[in-house]
């Protein structure tokens, strides 16, 4: 270690590592800052995978995060098409699947998260895709040019998402969820009523209730069978079956490990010369009073942010609200807070605008949640009132000819 | 093909050329300070916001609904704020100069 120009190592090459690597440079980090990642291409906006990626409307430079030779104007080195596969915490190293080792001095884990696949037979058929990387979305597009039937597993966002995205291709979009209703685990059951609603009109088919218990290659199709019988026939299936932590590395160096890699305020492990930040962590929100862990831009971006602040000695950013988005159709899906342990919904519709509804989460008195359909004022509103701890008054949120900045203005605080 | 300046938070002109596209697009091809573009250029996250130079207002426009409600969220904005994803440049925007809202 050499204290005049130290190094740091950042462990996958997502949103998250390069956001954290820009954020170094801004706060003068000196040393030298190396991004290992296992994908070829540098970091890209992963969102974009399920919508203009998948459906040739923007290319791999387009969805770059920054241009390949921005990193290295700053100096920051990456090794691409490769992988951290042991994390030599005694010796401040990094040993890589090439078998080359890197020392740090600080070290950043930002693996992401993994697919999670179901158990299921025939799950890794060809013919069978998952959704993570540009290369599987390249995969999937080339495969969706010669079909006519697919066959989505998932009703989460990812699934409906790609539904949308072939759909308006022209594809015959069937998804099959295992819950009794789409986004069980994201959002309401309002919300997700309403978003069923969009997708039937847009002609996919979604069956809920619905386990598929084996995938088998059929006379020039695949047949998915399920536990309630019914068969299903399709050219390619799309696994969108959830995400779990990548966790590996940590795990083995001994890192302590809840829901996800725990950090603390500043993005710190339980080694105090290694951080970790987006999907694979897991840090406490004082907003809600919990330890959560999220798969999202906005968290991977913030989380950089912080991680690189604290290791330049520079004041640690608040830690804001969540939020999400998700594009389908001609339809913008903007959510903020987190709705978990809510006990009251209340729906803003516009009878004007069929394609228009926001669901705001109450717990108690407090609003701790708000998803918003192609309503941005909803979303921006709820947002403020959200960060700031507020009740809100849920008559005005219902009046659809009310104009809710009001909200703003009116509201008080939930524990005054 | 046109020239477009911004000035960063911290002062500094950068002016720059960009054939078609947004002009966030423009200032991270071109590495401009302080245009994050964390949602990738859909109009989600708010973290390309700029002031259009007073001079320009008129041919720039105002933003729509959507960019409407996102820039209010923001510390800063004004009647000349745009988030600079949802501004397609052209040959009219020539010369145009921006100021990075700082963060």
């Amino acid at each position: 270690m050499c204290a005049a120009s130290p190094a740091c190592v950042i462990v996958g090459g997502g949103h998250a590592a390069a956001q954290c690597a820009l954020s170094l440079r801004q706060h003068q980090w000196s040393g030298s800052i190396t991004v290992v990642g296992d994908e070829p291409l540098p970091p890209y906006h992963r969102p974009q995978l399920s919508k203009g990626y998948l459906k040739g409307e923007t290319g791999p430079d387009q969805i770059l995060i920054r241009p390949a030779a921005l990193y290295a104007q700053k100096e920051i080195a990456f090794r691409l098409g490769t992988r951290v596969v042991e994390i030599d915490w005694a010796n401040h190293a990094v040993i890589l699947a090439d078998g080359a080792t890197l020392a740090y001095d600080k070290l950043v884990l930002a693996t992401g998260s993994l697919n999670r696949k179901p158990p299921i037979d025939g799950i890794d058929l060809p013919g069978v895709h998952v959704l993570r990387t540009a290369a599987e979305s390249d995969a999937l597009r080339g495969a969706v040019a010669g079909a006519s039937r697919i066959l989505i597993l998932g009703g989460g966002y990812i699934g409906l998402e790609v539904a949308a995205s072939l759909r308006a291709q022209g594809r015959a979009v069937t998804v099959l969820e295992r819950e009794p209703r789409i986004l069980s685990r994201v959002t309401s059951p309002e919300m997700a009523n309403f978003l069923h609603g969009i997708h039937r009109e847009e002609g996919v088919e979604i069956h809920t209730g619905v386990t598929v218990s084996a995938i088998r290659n059929g006379t020039g199709r695949l047949r998915v069978e399920t536990k309630e019988h019914a068969v299903y026939e399709a050219d390619l299936v799309v696994a969108g079956t959830g995400a779990a932590p990548n966790t590996q590395l940590a795990e083995a160096a001994g890192l302590a490990i809840e829901n996800g890699i725990r950090v603390d305020e500043t993005c710190r492990t339980s080694d105090p010369d290694i951080f970790a930040i987006g999907d694979c962590t897991c840090q406490h929100h004082p907003l809600y009073d919990r330890a959560i862990r999220l798969e999202c831009v906005q968290n991977a971006v913030d989380q950089a942010r912080t991680a690189a602040a604290a290791m330049t000695g520079q004041p640690i950013p608040p830690r804001p609200l969540p939020w999400f988005w998700s594009d389908q159709y001609d339809i913008k899906l903007q959510m903020a807070g987190l709705s978990t342990g809510y006990d009251d919904t209340v729906l803003r519709r516009h009878p004007d605008t069929p394609r228009c509804l926001s669901a705001w989460y109450f717990k108690g008195d407090r609003l701790i949640a708000a998803d918003a359909v192609n309503d941005a004022i909803a979303y921006a509103v709820a947002s403020k009132l959200i960060s700031a701890g507020s009740a809100a008054d849920r008559t005005l949120i219902a009046d659809p000819h009310a104009d809710i900045k009001k909200l703003i203005n009116t509201s008080r605080g939930a524990s005054s | 093909m046109a020239t477009i300046t911004f000035i960063t938070p911290s002062g500094e002109s950068r002016t720059v050329e960009h054939a078609d596209g947004s002009l966030m697009e423009a200032a991270v091809q071109n590495g401009v300070e302080g245009i994050d573009a964390d949602c990738g250029g859909v109009c989600s996250c708010a973290t390309c916001h700029v002031h259009v130079d007073p001079e320009w207002t008129d041919r720039v426009g105002p933003p729509g609904p959507a960019e409407q409600a996102l820039l209010e969220l923001q510390d800063g904005a004004n009647e000349r704020s745009r988030l600079a994803c949802q501004v397609k440049i052209n040959e009219a925007l020539g010369g145009l100069i921006v100021r990075v809202a700082p963060r």
